[in-house]
């Protein structure tokens, strides 16, 4: 699987502030990579200098082989950007919008109105294409340039807080057409503040603060490297003997609270296997049983805490 | 400029010309702004109780017409689009920087020729003979782009707000029109003043339209056009590589 952005060393500076610090990453053909980080850590930066919006100051950025500093034009052909606020020109209809892009993209008029028609209704905005957007709901308006962004069928996808503000309708109307678009193998770089979304879609993540990377894995990787411990949570229709629960393989203690046990555990596919056979042994049936890994917001909240600058 | 792409460029920057059209130019205000600026400023003269021929006056008239057109709306739109963030959206399309100046370019030059042609028809109208109708169509063509870039150029100050973008604009665009031959020929311009307007484009275009009207002029037609030619050339590359060099601080 070849990378199609390969980021190294990239550097923004704003006066006294650098913004991004000698970054590098790759992004790989076909995966959802997800870009996250708290406020000012320098997500939008980067992605608007990987998307050619802004020039970098130092290091290089390959997108779809294409060096984004000195050939940055067939790079843009072939990717889609959606920035965070929506820019598309309220005085134009909807359909105008997506002439514009066809045109600005080099797709033939047939081909525009056919892929403008199809995306119109698959994002629920068919009934309202010759309304000028200045009308039209936020919800609306980010509906609209992620249309824009896909008109010219791209195989890389840029969005930058897609679904923030957004209603559930929306925002569902979108995150199941990003999941469609990877169906078909479009890759998505997507920065988000919304772990759930990241932790849902994301093949891998990357982790900024205070524009340096401080980690980049797959989510559940991430979580199990973040912390050591996991917890599980479990209840019995019976009494169980607490010492023995405790002595079991994989489980490092127990604890009850209420008609449950709190169980800790460094290695959680040990533990639950330990359990199911204590279970058995005892003639104690299984109630429920709940695995609580660290979620991406503990690992996100750990990271961006303790690796600052 | 990629030249490999040039054409492709070309028809992209004529995609962003229609798109100023319809968003920018095709409003009421505009037009009438376009229009009425110069006829109030000619009217001003003509009704002062100078004995100036009418020749004379309609020809300043129709290079003022031109001038304002051309300058009226270009210098906002970059300031315009920063604001709405839709500038950003079109840096991140394939589309250079120079097809975007050209584009914002080619919008100016259609509708200053557009208004242009409502004083050359009062002219007519008023029983001016147009004696070189040859010179004085490729004169307004290559007028209305110089006029044109000059107009990008003055967007190329990095702000967002276009009423900063307007009030320079408006500086320099009408201390020249007072230097350019319109209201006072050049031949009876003191010489500080025949110093400073052979540095307007728009002193070389009005001696063209009132040769094309009256058959007289103060400079070889020639050396007019390729006075416009010349200042065209410098607005409009000075246009593409300060606005590259700024465009970062409009995002």
């Amino acid at each position: 699987m070849s990378d199609v952005i390969e980021v190294r060393g990239l550097t923004k500076v704003f006066g006294t502030i650098t913004a991004v610090d000698h970054i590098s990453f790759d992004v790989r053909e076909g995966e959802i990579f997800g870009f996250l980080g708290p406020n000012g850590a320098g997500k939008t930066t980067t992605t608007r200098m990987l998307t050619g919006v802004i020039p970098m100051d130092s290091g290089s950025v390959r997108v779809l082989g294409h060096d984004v500093r000195t050939d940055p034009v067939p790079a843009k052909q072939r990717f889609g950007v959606v920035p965070e606020t929506s820019n598309a020109y309220v005085d134009l209809t909807a359909w105008q919008n997506l002439m514009l892009m066809g045109e600005l993209y080099g797709v033939d008029r047939a081909r525009t109105e056919r892929r403008s028609h199809d995306l119109l209704e698959t994002l629920g905005l068919a009934g309202r294409s010759d309304q000028k957007v200045r009308e039209y709901s936020k919800g609306m308006k980010q509906r609209l340039i992620l249309a824009m962004a896909l008109l010219h069928e791209p195989e890389l996808l840029f969005l930058d807080e897609p679904t923030s503000g957004l209603d559930v309708q929306s925002t569902r109307m979108i995150l199941s057409m990003l999941r469609a678009l990877n169906m078909d193998r479009t890759t998505i770089f997507l920065t988000t503040h919304n772990m759930a979304e990241a932790n849902r879609l994301c093949d891998r993540v990357g982790i900024i603060r205070g524009g340096r990377i401080v980690a980049i894995d797959a989510p559940e990787k991430l979580k199990s490297a973040t912390d050591r411990l996991h917890r599980i949570e479990v209840s019995f229709d019976g009494e169980i003997p607490a010492g023995d629960l405790a002595s079991l393989d994989g489980i490092a203690g127990a604890e009850r609270t209420g008609d449950k046990w709190q169980i800790t555990a460094d290695n959680p596919d040990q533990a639950i296997r330990s359990l199911v056979g204590f279970s058995g042994r005892h003639g104690a049936a299984i109630l429920t049983l709940q695995t609580l890994a660290p979620s991406l917001d503990d690992v996100f909240l750990k990271l961006t805490r303790e690796k600052g600058p | 400029m990629n030249m490999r792409g040039a054409p492709e460029q070309l028809r992209r920057a004529w995609a962003i010309a229609k798109k100023d059209i319809r968003i920018y130019y095709l409003k009421g205000p505009v037009l009438i702004f376009g229009v009425f600026m110069p006829v109030f400023l000619f009217l001003a003269f003509y009704l002062g109780g100078r004995e100036l021929p009418l020749a004379f006056l309609l020809s300043g008239l129709t290079g003022m017409a031109l001038f304002f057109t051309s300058t009226a709306v270009s210098p906002a739109i970059f300031p315009w689009e920063g604001q709405a963030r839709t500038l950003e959206r079109l840096a991140a399309c394939p589309v250079t920087i120079e097809a975007i100046v050209l584009g914002d370019m080619i919008a100016s030059v259609l509708f200053g020729i557009g208004v242009t042609t409502v004083p050359l028809l009062i002219a007519l109208a008023l029983g001016l003979p147009l004696l070189h109708g040859v010179v004085l169509a490729f004169a307004v063509l290559l007028a209305a782009f110089c006029f044109s870039a000059l107009g990008v150029l003055l967007a190329v100050p990095p702000t967002n707000v276009p009423s900063n973008i307007m009030m320079l604009s408006s500086l320099l665009k009408f201390p020249l029109v007072f230097i350019s031959g319109i209201f006072v020929p050049l031949e009876q311009l003191p010489a500080w003043g025949m110093a400073l307007a052979v540095f307007s484009p728009l002193t070389y275009f009005v001696d063209i339209v009132r040769y094309s009207f009256t058959g007289t002029h103060y400079f070889p037609v020639l050396a007019d056009i390729g006075a416009l030619a010349a200042f065209a050339l410098v607005f409009t590359v000075a246009a593409m590589v300060l606005h590259r060099r700024n465009i970062p601080w409009r995002m």
